[in-house]
Protein backbone atom coordinates (compact mmCIF):
# COMPACT_ATOMS: atom_id res chain seq x y z
CA UNK A 1 0.00 0.00 0.00
CA UNK A 2 1.34 3.43 -0.97
CA UNK A 3 0.12 6.55 0.73
CA UNK A 4 0.64 10.01 -0.75
CA UNK A 5 -0.14 12.90 1.60
CA UNK A 6 -0.52 16.48 0.35
CA UNK A 7 0.10 19.19 2.94
CA UNK A 8 0.90 22.90 2.94
CA UNK A 9 1.40 24.29 6.44
CA UNK A 10 -0.17 27.56 5.34
CA UNK A 11 -3.75 27.71 4.09
CA UNK A 12 -4.74 29.04 0.69
CA UNK A 13 -1.73 27.78 -1.23
CA UNK A 14 -3.91 25.65 -3.53
CA UNK A 15 -3.43 22.36 -1.67
CA UNK A 16 -7.00 21.12 -1.98
CA UNK A 17 -7.43 22.26 -5.60
CA UNK A 18 -4.26 20.38 -6.53
CA UNK A 19 -5.18 17.28 -4.50
CA UNK A 20 -8.60 17.18 -6.17
CA UNK A 21 -6.84 17.33 -9.53
CA UNK A 22 -4.66 14.36 -8.54
CA UNK A 23 -7.85 12.57 -7.47
CA UNK A 24 -9.29 13.15 -10.94
CA UNK A 25 -6.09 11.91 -12.62
CA UNK A 26 -5.80 8.85 -10.35
CA UNK A 27 -9.49 8.02 -11.01
CA UNK A 28 -10.52 4.45 -10.12
CA UNK A 29 -6.94 3.38 -9.37
CA UNK A 30 -6.81 5.23 -6.06
CA UNK A 31 -8.72 5.77 -2.83
CA UNK A 32 -8.99 9.40 -1.67
CA UNK A 33 -9.03 10.52 1.98
CA UNK A 34 -9.91 14.08 2.97
CA UNK A 35 -8.03 14.55 6.23
CA UNK A 36 -8.49 18.31 6.33
CA UNK A 37 -11.43 17.59 8.63
CA UNK A 38 -11.47 21.11 10.07
CA UNK A 39 -12.19 22.66 6.67
CA UNK A 40 -13.14 19.74 4.47
CA UNK A 41 -13.62 21.00 0.92
CA UNK A 42 -12.74 18.08 -1.36
CA UNK A 43 -16.39 17.04 -1.57
CA UNK A 44 -17.23 20.37 -3.25
CA UNK A 45 -15.38 19.35 -6.41
CA UNK A 46 -15.64 15.56 -6.14
CA UNK A 47 -19.46 15.36 -5.85
CA UNK A 48 -19.47 12.30 -3.64
CA UNK A 49 -22.46 10.03 -3.28
CA UNK A 50 -22.46 8.88 0.31
CA UNK A 51 -22.63 5.10 0.71
CA UNK A 52 -22.07 4.88 4.42
CA UNK A 53 -22.17 7.34 7.33
CA UNK A 54 -20.85 6.71 10.81
CA UNK A 55 -20.86 8.82 13.97
CA UNK A 56 -17.45 9.16 15.51
CA UNK A 57 -17.08 9.10 19.26
CA UNK A 58 -13.93 10.18 20.99
CA UNK A 59 -13.25 11.54 24.42
CA UNK A 60 -15.75 12.37 27.13
CA UNK A 61 -17.83 15.21 28.49
CA UNK A 62 -19.03 15.59 32.08
CA UNK A 63 -22.74 15.55 32.89
CA UNK A 64 -24.22 16.58 36.25
CA UNK A 65 -27.24 14.77 37.64
CA UNK A 66 -29.27 17.61 39.20
CA UNK A 67 -31.06 15.24 41.55
CA UNK A 68 -27.83 14.04 43.12
CA UNK A 69 -25.95 17.35 43.07
CA UNK A 70 -25.75 19.20 46.41
CA UNK A 71 -24.08 22.24 44.81
CA UNK A 72 -21.09 21.90 47.13
CA UNK A 73 -18.80 23.46 44.51
CA UNK A 74 -15.99 20.89 44.74
CA UNK A 75 -16.20 20.31 40.99
CA UNK A 76 -15.87 24.02 40.20
CA UNK A 77 -12.78 24.23 42.40
CA UNK A 78 -11.04 21.30 40.75
CA UNK A 79 -11.85 22.05 37.12
CA UNK A 80 -8.77 23.48 35.39
CA UNK A 81 -10.70 24.41 32.26
CA UNK A 82 -13.31 26.71 33.71
CA UNK A 83 -15.96 24.42 32.27
CA UNK A 84 -18.47 24.45 35.15
CA UNK A 85 -20.54 27.58 35.70
CA UNK A 86 -21.56 28.89 39.14
CA UNK A 87 -25.03 27.54 38.30
CA UNK A 88 -23.49 24.07 37.84
CA UNK A 89 -23.91 23.87 34.10
CA UNK A 90 -21.20 22.15 32.08
CA UNK A 91 -19.86 24.05 29.10
CA UNK A 92 -19.23 21.15 26.74
CA UNK A 93 -16.89 23.23 24.58
CA UNK A 94 -14.62 23.93 27.51
CA UNK A 95 -14.85 20.52 29.16
CA UNK A 96 -11.80 18.50 28.11
CA UNK A 97 -13.24 15.26 29.47
CA UNK A 98 -10.54 14.66 32.08
CA UNK A 99 -13.13 13.30 34.58
CA UNK A 100 -11.46 14.93 37.60
CA UNK A 101 -14.83 16.40 38.71
CA UNK A 102 -16.55 13.05 38.35
CA UNK A 103 -13.84 11.38 40.42
CA UNK A 104 -14.05 13.79 43.38
CA UNK A 105 -17.81 14.54 43.45
CA UNK A 106 -18.86 13.52 46.99
CA UNK A 107 -22.36 12.49 45.89
CA UNK A 108 -21.29 10.84 42.62
CA UNK A 109 -23.52 13.24 40.73
CA UNK A 110 -21.19 13.60 37.74
CA UNK A 111 -20.95 10.97 35.05
CA UNK A 112 -18.68 11.03 32.03
CA UNK A 113 -20.44 10.57 28.69
CA UNK A 114 -18.83 9.56 25.43
CA UNK A 115 -18.74 12.48 23.07
CA UNK A 116 -19.74 12.38 19.42
CA UNK A 117 -17.16 14.66 17.81
CA UNK A 118 -18.25 14.29 14.23
CA UNK A 119 -19.15 11.96 11.42
CA UNK A 120 -17.24 10.27 8.68
CA UNK A 121 -18.51 9.19 5.32
CA UNK A 122 -17.55 6.56 2.77
CA UNK A 123 -18.55 7.82 -0.66
CA UNK A 124 -18.14 7.12 -4.32
CA UNK A 125 -17.09 10.28 -6.16
CA UNK A 126 -17.90 11.39 -9.70
CA UNK A 127 -14.24 10.54 -10.46
CA UNK A 128 -14.96 6.82 -9.99
CA UNK A 129 -12.97 6.54 -6.82
CA UNK A 130 -13.89 6.12 -3.20
CA UNK A 131 -13.69 9.25 -1.08
CA UNK A 132 -13.48 8.98 2.69
CA UNK A 133 -14.32 12.31 4.27
CA UNK A 134 -15.49 13.65 7.59
CA UNK A 135 -17.29 16.47 9.29
CA UNK A 136 -15.90 17.54 12.61
CA UNK A 137 -18.38 18.84 15.19
CA UNK A 138 -18.12 22.50 16.15
CA UNK A 139 -15.33 23.11 18.61
CA UNK A 140 -14.45 19.45 18.85
CA UNK A 141 -11.06 18.31 20.05
CA UNK A 142 -9.20 15.20 18.91
CA UNK A 143 -9.13 16.06 15.23
CA UNK A 144 -6.00 13.95 15.13
CA UNK A 145 -8.09 10.92 16.07
CA UNK A 146 -10.75 11.60 13.45
CA UNK A 147 -7.97 11.99 10.87
CA UNK A 148 -6.54 8.63 11.93
CA UNK A 149 -10.01 7.09 11.60
CA UNK A 150 -10.49 8.49 8.08
CA UNK A 151 -7.14 7.05 7.05
CA UNK A 152 -7.91 3.69 8.61
CA UNK A 153 -11.18 3.47 6.65
CA UNK A 154 -9.36 4.47 3.47
CA UNK A 155 -6.89 1.62 3.95
CA UNK A 156 -9.71 -0.85 4.55
CA UNK A 157 -11.48 0.21 1.37
CA UNK A 158 -8.25 0.03 -0.61
CA UNK A 159 -7.54 -3.49 0.62
CA UNK A 160 -11.07 -4.69 -0.05
CA UNK A 161 -10.88 -3.38 -3.63
CA UNK A 162 -7.31 -4.45 -4.38
CA UNK A 163 -6.14 -0.89 -4.80
CA UNK A 164 -2.66 0.06 -3.70
CA UNK A 165 -2.62 3.86 -3.68
CA UNK A 166 -4.22 6.21 -1.18
CA UNK A 167 -4.22 9.94 -1.82
CA UNK A 168 -4.64 12.10 1.27
CA UNK A 169 -5.61 15.77 1.48
CA UNK A 170 -3.69 16.50 4.66
CA UNK A 171 -4.47 18.80 7.54
CA UNK A 172 -3.11 22.33 7.89
CA UNK A 173 -0.76 23.55 10.60
CA UNK A 174 1.93 21.62 12.41
CA UNK A 175 -0.07 20.15 15.33
CA UNK A 176 -1.86 16.86 16.06
CA UNK A 177 -3.96 16.56 12.90
CA UNK A 178 -1.02 16.92 10.53
CA UNK A 179 0.98 14.40 12.58
CA UNK A 180 -1.92 11.97 12.17
CA UNK A 181 -2.11 12.75 8.46
CA UNK A 182 1.55 11.88 7.98
CA UNK A 183 1.58 8.68 10.05
CA UNK A 184 2.09 5.71 7.75
CA UNK A 185 2.65 7.82 4.63
CA UNK A 186 5.15 6.94 1.89
CA UNK A 187 5.42 10.30 0.20
CA UNK A 188 4.60 13.81 1.30
CA UNK A 189 3.82 16.42 -1.32
CA UNK A 190 4.05 19.97 0.01
CA UNK A 191 2.16 22.69 -1.85
CA UNK A 192 3.68 26.05 -1.05
CA UNK A 193 3.37 29.51 -2.55
CA UNK A 194 5.97 32.10 -3.39
CA UNK A 195 5.37 34.40 -0.43
CA UNK A 196 7.31 34.95 2.79
CA UNK A 197 4.47 33.33 4.76
CA UNK A 198 4.32 30.38 2.38
CA UNK A 199 8.08 29.78 2.64
CA UNK A 200 8.05 30.24 6.42
CA UNK A 201 5.30 27.66 6.84
CA UNK A 202 6.91 25.29 4.34
CA UNK A 203 10.01 25.19 6.53
CA UNK A 204 8.02 24.67 9.72
CA UNK A 205 5.86 21.89 8.30
CA UNK A 206 8.87 20.18 6.70
CA UNK A 207 10.51 20.05 10.15
CA UNK A 208 7.48 17.97 11.17
CA UNK A 209 7.55 15.79 8.05
CA UNK A 210 11.28 15.11 8.52
CA UNK A 211 10.54 13.24 11.74
CA UNK A 212 8.70 10.62 9.70
CA UNK A 213 11.75 10.16 7.43
CA UNK A 214 9.50 10.43 4.38
CA UNK A 215 10.33 11.06 0.78
CA UNK A 216 9.19 14.59 0.03
CA UNK A 217 8.28 16.57 -3.06
CA UNK A 218 7.06 20.09 -3.55
CA UNK A 219 4.96 22.26 -5.85
CA UNK A 220 5.54 26.02 -5.76
CA UNK A 221 2.30 27.81 -6.58
CA UNK A 222 2.16 31.48 -7.69
CA UNK A 223 5.90 31.25 -8.45
CA UNK A 224 5.87 34.42 -10.57
CA UNK A 225 4.62 36.65 -7.72
CA UNK A 226 8.11 36.85 -6.33
CA UNK A 227 10.77 35.29 -8.56
CA UNK A 228 13.60 36.12 -6.16
CA UNK A 229 11.88 34.26 -3.34
CA UNK A 230 10.99 31.37 -5.64
CA UNK A 231 14.71 30.95 -6.29
CA UNK A 232 15.32 30.86 -2.52
CA UNK A 233 12.61 28.23 -2.09
CA UNK A 234 14.14 26.16 -4.90
CA UNK A 235 17.54 26.36 -3.20
CA UNK A 236 15.97 25.28 0.07
CA UNK A 237 14.32 22.28 -1.64
CA UNK A 238 17.62 21.23 -3.16
CA UNK A 239 19.47 21.57 0.13
CA UNK A 240 16.86 19.48 1.96
CA UNK A 241 16.66 16.84 -0.78
CA UNK A 242 13.01 17.62 -1.54
CA UNK A 243 12.04 16.78 -5.13
CA UNK A 244 10.84 19.89 -6.95
CA UNK A 245 7.82 18.91 -9.06
CA UNK A 246 6.61 22.12 -10.66
CA UNK A 247 6.22 25.87 -10.53
CA UNK A 248 2.65 27.04 -11.15
CA UNK A 249 2.07 30.63 -12.27
CA UNK A 250 -0.25 32.98 -10.39
CA UNK A 251 -3.70 32.84 -11.90
CA UNK A 252 -6.42 35.17 -10.73
CA UNK A 253 -9.04 32.77 -12.05
CA UNK A 254 -7.70 29.71 -10.16
CA UNK A 255 -11.12 29.72 -8.57
CA UNK A 256 -13.05 29.57 -11.85
CA UNK A 257 -12.78 25.79 -11.97
CA UNK A 258 -13.91 25.66 -8.34
CA UNK A 259 -16.98 27.74 -9.11
CA UNK A 260 -17.90 25.28 -11.85
CA UNK A 261 -17.37 22.39 -9.42
CA UNK A 262 -14.43 21.19 -11.46
CA UNK A 263 -10.78 20.50 -10.83
CA UNK A 264 -8.01 22.49 -12.50
CA UNK A 265 -7.05 19.59 -14.77
CA UNK A 266 -10.56 19.54 -16.18
CA UNK A 267 -9.91 22.97 -17.65
CA UNK A 268 -8.13 21.60 -20.71
CA UNK A 269 -5.26 23.32 -22.50
CA UNK A 270 -4.20 25.51 -19.62
CA UNK A 271 -0.62 25.66 -18.42
CA UNK A 272 -1.80 24.62 -14.94
CA UNK A 273 -3.54 21.54 -16.29
CA UNK A 274 -0.37 20.31 -18.04
CA UNK A 275 1.93 21.06 -15.09
CA UNK A 276 -0.33 19.22 -12.66
CA UNK A 277 -0.57 16.21 -15.01
CA UNK A 278 3.23 16.11 -15.21
CA UNK A 279 3.48 16.38 -11.41
CA UNK A 280 1.09 13.45 -10.90
CA UNK A 281 3.12 11.38 -13.36
CA UNK A 282 6.31 12.13 -11.40
CA UNK A 283 4.62 11.31 -8.10
CA UNK A 284 3.56 7.92 -9.46
CA UNK A 285 7.14 7.25 -10.54
CA UNK A 286 8.49 8.23 -7.10
CA UNK A 287 6.17 5.98 -5.09
CA UNK A 288 6.51 2.88 -7.25
CA UNK B 1 -11.92 45.39 23.74
CA UNK B 2 -10.59 42.24 22.09
CA UNK B 3 -11.35 42.05 18.37
CA UNK B 4 -10.59 38.63 16.86
CA UNK B 5 -9.85 38.17 13.18
CA UNK B 6 -10.75 34.59 12.28
CA UNK B 7 -11.65 32.44 9.28
CA UNK B 8 -12.82 28.90 8.69
CA UNK B 9 -10.54 28.36 5.74
CA UNK B 10 -6.83 29.09 5.89
CA UNK B 11 -5.25 31.51 3.48
CA UNK B 12 -8.23 33.84 3.10
CA UNK B 13 -6.37 36.92 4.32
CA UNK B 14 -6.76 36.75 8.09
CA UNK B 15 -3.18 37.80 8.73
CA UNK B 16 -3.31 40.44 5.99
CA UNK B 17 -6.34 42.06 7.61
CA UNK B 18 -4.94 41.78 11.15
CA UNK B 19 -1.59 43.35 10.34
CA UNK B 20 -2.95 46.08 8.08
CA UNK B 21 -5.81 47.04 10.38
CA UNK B 22 -3.54 47.17 13.43
CA UNK B 23 -0.80 49.17 11.67
CA UNK B 24 -3.32 51.56 10.13
CA UNK B 25 -4.98 52.21 13.49
CA UNK B 26 -1.59 52.67 15.14
CA UNK B 27 -1.07 55.76 12.99
CA UNK B 28 -3.77 57.35 15.13
CA UNK B 29 -3.77 55.64 18.53
CA UNK B 30 -2.27 52.91 20.71
CA UNK B 31 -3.21 49.38 19.66
CA UNK B 32 -1.96 45.87 20.39
CA UNK B 33 -1.87 43.03 17.89
CA UNK B 34 -1.46 39.46 19.16
CA UNK B 35 -0.70 36.61 16.76
CA UNK B 36 -2.49 33.61 18.26
CA UNK B 37 -2.05 31.39 15.22
CA UNK B 38 0.65 29.73 17.31
CA UNK B 39 1.19 26.80 14.94
CA UNK B 40 2.01 29.06 12.01
CA UNK B 41 2.53 32.60 13.32
CA UNK B 42 3.06 34.87 10.32
CA UNK B 43 1.97 38.36 11.35
CA UNK B 44 5.50 39.24 12.40
CA UNK B 45 6.74 38.79 8.83
CA UNK B 46 4.79 41.92 7.83
CA UNK B 47 5.67 44.18 10.73
CA UNK B 48 8.88 46.10 10.95
CA UNK B 49 8.92 46.04 14.74
CA UNK B 50 11.60 46.29 17.38
CA UNK B 51 11.80 43.40 19.85
CA UNK B 52 11.40 44.30 23.54
CA UNK B 53 11.46 40.87 25.10
CA UNK B 54 11.30 37.14 24.48
CA UNK B 55 10.45 34.45 26.97
CA UNK B 56 9.85 30.72 27.11
CA UNK B 57 6.31 29.56 27.72
CA UNK B 58 5.67 26.47 29.77
CA UNK B 59 3.06 23.92 30.54
CA UNK B 60 2.91 21.83 33.67
CA UNK B 61 3.25 18.09 33.43
CA UNK B 62 3.46 15.42 36.14
CA UNK B 63 6.82 14.09 37.25
CA UNK B 64 7.22 10.69 38.91
CA UNK B 65 9.04 10.19 42.21
CA UNK B 66 9.93 6.53 42.33
CA UNK B 67 10.70 6.49 46.06
CA UNK B 68 7.16 7.64 47.01
CA UNK B 69 5.27 5.44 44.53
CA UNK B 70 3.28 2.49 45.80
CA UNK B 71 2.52 1.33 42.22
CA UNK B 72 -1.23 1.35 42.83
CA UNK B 73 -1.88 2.16 39.16
CA UNK B 74 -4.56 4.75 39.96
CA UNK B 75 -2.90 7.47 37.87
CA UNK B 76 -3.03 5.34 34.75
CA UNK B 77 -6.66 4.49 35.45
CA UNK B 78 -7.60 8.16 35.95
CA UNK B 79 -5.81 9.69 32.99
CA UNK B 80 -8.24 9.98 30.08
CA UNK B 81 -5.47 11.14 27.75
CA UNK B 82 -3.23 8.06 28.08
CA UNK B 83 -0.26 10.09 29.30
CA UNK B 84 0.58 7.71 32.10
CA UNK B 85 1.51 4.07 31.69
CA UNK B 86 2.57 1.80 34.53
CA UNK B 87 4.99 -0.73 33.10
CA UNK B 88 6.23 -3.29 35.63
CA UNK B 89 7.64 -1.23 38.49
CA UNK B 90 8.03 1.91 36.46
CA UNK B 91 5.62 4.78 35.69
CA UNK B 92 6.11 6.30 32.25
CA UNK B 93 4.81 9.77 31.40
CA UNK B 94 4.11 11.04 27.86
CA UNK B 95 4.09 14.82 28.26
CA UNK B 96 2.86 15.78 24.78
CA UNK B 97 -0.59 14.28 25.50
CA UNK B 98 -1.00 15.92 28.93
CA UNK B 99 -3.86 18.42 29.30
CA UNK B 100 -2.69 19.48 32.79
CA UNK B 101 -6.00 18.52 34.41
CA UNK B 102 -4.19 18.09 37.77
CA UNK B 103 -6.05 14.91 38.74
CA UNK B 104 -3.08 12.55 38.94
CA UNK B 105 -0.92 15.00 40.90
CA UNK B 106 -3.69 16.07 43.31
CA UNK B 107 -5.09 12.61 44.02
CA UNK B 108 -1.98 10.36 44.00
CA UNK B 109 -2.26 8.46 47.31
CA UNK B 110 1.50 8.31 47.81
CA UNK B 111 2.22 11.90 46.67
CA UNK B 112 4.53 10.38 44.09
CA UNK B 113 3.54 12.81 41.36
CA UNK B 114 4.38 16.49 41.34
CA UNK B 115 4.41 19.14 38.65
CA UNK B 116 7.33 20.25 36.59
CA UNK B 117 7.40 22.86 33.87
CA UNK B 118 8.18 21.90 30.30
CA UNK B 119 8.75 24.37 27.49
CA UNK B 120 5.91 24.44 24.98
CA UNK B 121 6.75 27.55 23.03
CA UNK B 122 8.13 31.05 23.03
CA UNK B 123 6.43 34.43 23.40
CA UNK B 124 7.86 37.67 22.14
CA UNK B 125 6.74 41.25 22.50
CA UNK B 126 7.83 44.04 20.23
CA UNK B 127 6.69 47.48 19.20
CA UNK B 128 6.75 50.15 16.56
CA UNK B 129 5.38 53.56 17.50
CA UNK B 130 1.87 53.08 18.86
CA UNK B 131 1.73 49.42 17.88
CA UNK B 132 2.54 46.67 20.36
CA UNK B 133 2.96 43.23 18.84
CA UNK B 134 2.77 39.99 20.83
CA UNK B 135 3.51 36.65 19.19
CA UNK B 136 3.62 33.10 20.51
CA UNK B 137 5.20 30.27 18.64
CA UNK B 138 4.36 26.63 19.45
CA UNK B 139 7.28 24.20 19.61
CA UNK B 140 7.35 21.83 16.68
CA UNK B 141 5.91 18.47 17.79
CA UNK B 142 3.92 19.98 20.67
CA UNK B 143 0.25 18.99 20.48
CA UNK B 144 -1.51 21.26 22.94
CA UNK B 145 -1.88 24.69 21.33
CA UNK B 146 -4.78 25.77 23.56
CA UNK B 147 -2.75 26.30 26.71
CA UNK B 148 -0.22 28.48 24.88
CA UNK B 149 -3.02 30.52 23.30
CA UNK B 150 -4.75 31.03 26.60
CA UNK B 151 -1.52 32.10 28.34
CA UNK B 152 -0.75 34.51 25.50
CA UNK B 153 -4.18 36.17 25.76
CA UNK B 154 -3.71 36.56 29.53
CA UNK B 155 -0.28 38.06 28.99
CA UNK B 156 -1.57 40.50 26.38
CA UNK B 157 -4.55 41.59 28.48
CA UNK B 158 -2.32 42.20 31.47
CA UNK B 159 0.12 44.20 29.45
CA UNK B 160 -2.29 46.38 27.44
CA UNK B 161 -3.97 49.48 28.85
CA UNK B 162 -7.47 49.06 30.28
CA UNK B 163 -9.24 50.71 27.33
CA UNK B 164 -6.77 49.71 24.61
CA UNK B 165 -7.95 47.95 21.47
CA UNK B 166 -6.47 44.45 21.21
CA UNK B 167 -6.63 42.80 17.79
CA UNK B 168 -5.94 39.07 17.72
CA UNK B 169 -5.04 36.97 14.70
CA UNK B 170 -6.89 33.71 15.46
CA UNK B 171 -5.91 30.20 14.35
CA UNK B 172 -7.83 28.85 11.33
CA UNK B 173 -10.54 26.19 11.50
CA UNK B 174 -13.36 25.54 13.95
CA UNK B 175 -11.68 23.33 16.54
CA UNK B 176 -10.46 23.97 20.10
CA UNK B 177 -7.73 26.53 19.37
CA UNK B 178 -10.09 28.96 17.63
CA UNK B 179 -12.84 28.36 20.23
CA UNK B 180 -10.39 29.41 22.94
CA UNK B 181 -9.69 32.69 21.13
CA UNK B 182 -13.32 33.45 20.25
CA UNK B 183 -14.44 32.72 23.79
CA UNK B 184 -12.16 35.46 25.09
CA UNK B 185 -13.02 38.00 22.39
CA UNK B 186 -15.72 40.68 22.36
CA UNK B 187 -16.26 40.74 18.62
CA UNK B 188 -15.13 38.54 15.74
CA UNK B 189 -14.46 39.41 12.12
CA UNK B 190 -14.68 36.38 9.84
CA UNK B 191 -12.52 36.80 6.75
CA UNK B 192 -13.60 34.82 3.72
CA UNK B 193 -13.11 34.71 -0.01
CA UNK B 194 -15.99 34.63 -2.51
CA UNK B 195 -15.41 31.04 -3.69
CA UNK B 196 -17.16 27.71 -2.99
CA UNK B 197 -14.37 26.66 -0.58
CA UNK B 198 -14.56 30.06 1.12
CA UNK B 199 -18.34 29.80 1.51
CA UNK B 200 -18.28 26.24 2.81
CA UNK B 201 -15.74 27.14 5.48
CA UNK B 202 -17.50 30.41 6.30
CA UNK B 203 -20.67 28.47 7.07
CA UNK B 204 -18.78 26.34 9.59
CA UNK B 205 -17.24 29.45 11.16
CA UNK B 206 -20.68 31.10 11.42
CA UNK B 207 -22.04 27.99 13.13
CA UNK B 208 -19.17 28.25 15.63
CA UNK B 209 -19.95 31.92 16.38
CA UNK B 210 -23.61 31.10 16.93
CA UNK B 211 -22.81 28.21 19.25
CA UNK B 212 -20.59 30.53 21.29
CA UNK B 213 -23.14 33.31 21.05
CA UNK B 214 -20.56 35.78 19.86
CA UNK B 215 -21.17 38.95 17.87
CA UNK B 216 -19.53 38.77 14.45
CA UNK B 217 -19.45 40.19 10.95
CA UNK B 218 -17.81 39.27 7.66
CA UNK B 219 -15.05 40.80 5.55
CA UNK B 220 -14.72 39.53 1.98
CA UNK B 221 -11.17 39.40 0.66
CA UNK B 222 -10.15 38.93 -2.99
CA UNK B 223 -13.46 40.46 -3.98
CA UNK B 224 -13.95 39.96 -7.72
CA UNK B 225 -12.89 36.33 -8.01
CA UNK B 226 -15.32 33.42 -7.73
CA UNK B 227 -19.02 34.26 -7.55
CA UNK B 228 -21.67 36.07 -5.50
CA UNK B 229 -22.74 33.13 -3.35
CA UNK B 230 -21.01 34.43 -0.22
CA UNK B 231 -22.88 37.73 -0.50
CA UNK B 232 -26.23 35.97 -1.06
CA UNK B 233 -25.54 33.72 1.92
CA UNK B 234 -24.74 36.66 4.19
CA UNK B 235 -27.89 38.47 3.08
CA UNK B 236 -30.06 35.42 3.70
CA UNK B 237 -28.52 34.91 7.11
CA UNK B 238 -28.63 38.58 8.06
CA UNK B 239 -24.89 38.77 8.48
CA UNK B 240 -23.27 42.16 8.16
CA UNK B 241 -20.56 42.46 5.50
CA UNK B 242 -18.21 45.10 6.89
CA UNK B 243 -15.92 45.45 3.90
CA UNK B 244 -14.93 44.02 0.53
CA UNK B 245 -11.25 44.08 -0.33
CA UNK B 246 -10.60 43.92 -4.06
CA UNK B 247 -8.57 41.16 -5.63
CA UNK B 248 -5.41 42.73 -7.00
CA UNK B 249 -2.32 41.03 -8.38
CA UNK B 250 -0.17 44.01 -7.34
CA UNK B 251 -1.23 43.46 -3.73
CA UNK B 252 -0.48 39.74 -4.02
CA UNK B 253 3.05 40.62 -5.15
CA UNK B 254 3.55 43.08 -2.30
CA UNK B 255 2.17 40.52 0.15
CA UNK B 256 4.60 37.90 -1.11
CA UNK B 257 7.47 40.20 -0.19
CA UNK B 258 6.10 40.72 3.31
CA UNK B 259 4.88 44.29 2.77
CA UNK B 260 1.97 45.96 4.50
CA UNK B 261 -0.58 46.71 1.82
CA UNK B 262 -2.66 49.65 3.00
CA UNK B 263 0.05 52.16 2.09
CA UNK B 264 -0.18 50.99 -1.52
CA UNK B 265 -3.93 50.60 -1.98
CA UNK B 266 -6.60 53.24 -1.74
CA UNK B 267 -9.28 50.56 -1.91
CA UNK B 268 -7.82 48.80 1.12
CA UNK B 269 -7.61 52.07 3.10
CA UNK B 270 -11.25 52.79 2.30
CA UNK B 271 -12.29 49.32 3.40
CA UNK B 272 -10.26 49.58 6.62
CA UNK B 273 -11.97 52.93 7.30
CA UNK B 274 -15.34 51.22 6.89
CA UNK B 275 -14.40 48.55 9.44
CA UNK B 276 -13.06 51.16 11.87
CA UNK B 277 -16.18 53.27 11.53
CA UNK B 278 -18.71 50.46 11.77
CA UNK B 279 -17.04 48.90 14.80
CA UNK B 280 -16.14 52.24 16.45
CA UNK B 281 -12.52 51.24 16.83
CA UNK B 282 -11.19 54.77 17.25
CA UNK B 283 -11.51 56.50 20.58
Amino acid sequence: MKEIVVISGKGGTGKTSITASFAKLGAEEIVVADCDVDAADMHLVMSPEVIHTEDYYSGFVAKIDENKCTQCGACIDTCQFDAISPEFNINQYKCEGCSYCSEICPTHAIKMQELCIGQYFISKSRMNNYLIHAKLGIGADNTGKLVAMVKKEARKIAEANNLNTILVDGSPGIGCPVLSSLTGANLVCIVTESSLSGFHDLQRVYEVAKRFKLKACCIINKHDLNTKLTKQIEDYLEKEGIIHLANLPYMANFSDAMVEGKTIVEKENTIHSQLIKDSWQKIKEIVV
Amino acid sequence: MILAIASGKGGTGKTTLSTNLASYISEKQKVTLADLDVEEPNSGLFLDVEKDLEKDMFKKIPEWKESECILCGKCQEWCKFNCIQVLGDEVMIFPEFCHTCHMCVDLCPGSALSFKDVRMGRLSKSHKGNLTFVESRLNIGEEQAVSLISQTIDYTENYADEDELIIVDAPPGAACPVMEVVDKSDFVILVTEPTPFGLNDLKIAVETMRVLNREFAVVINRYGIGNDDVISYCKAENIDILAKINNDRKLAELYSKGNLLYKHSENLREQLDLIIEKLHLLK
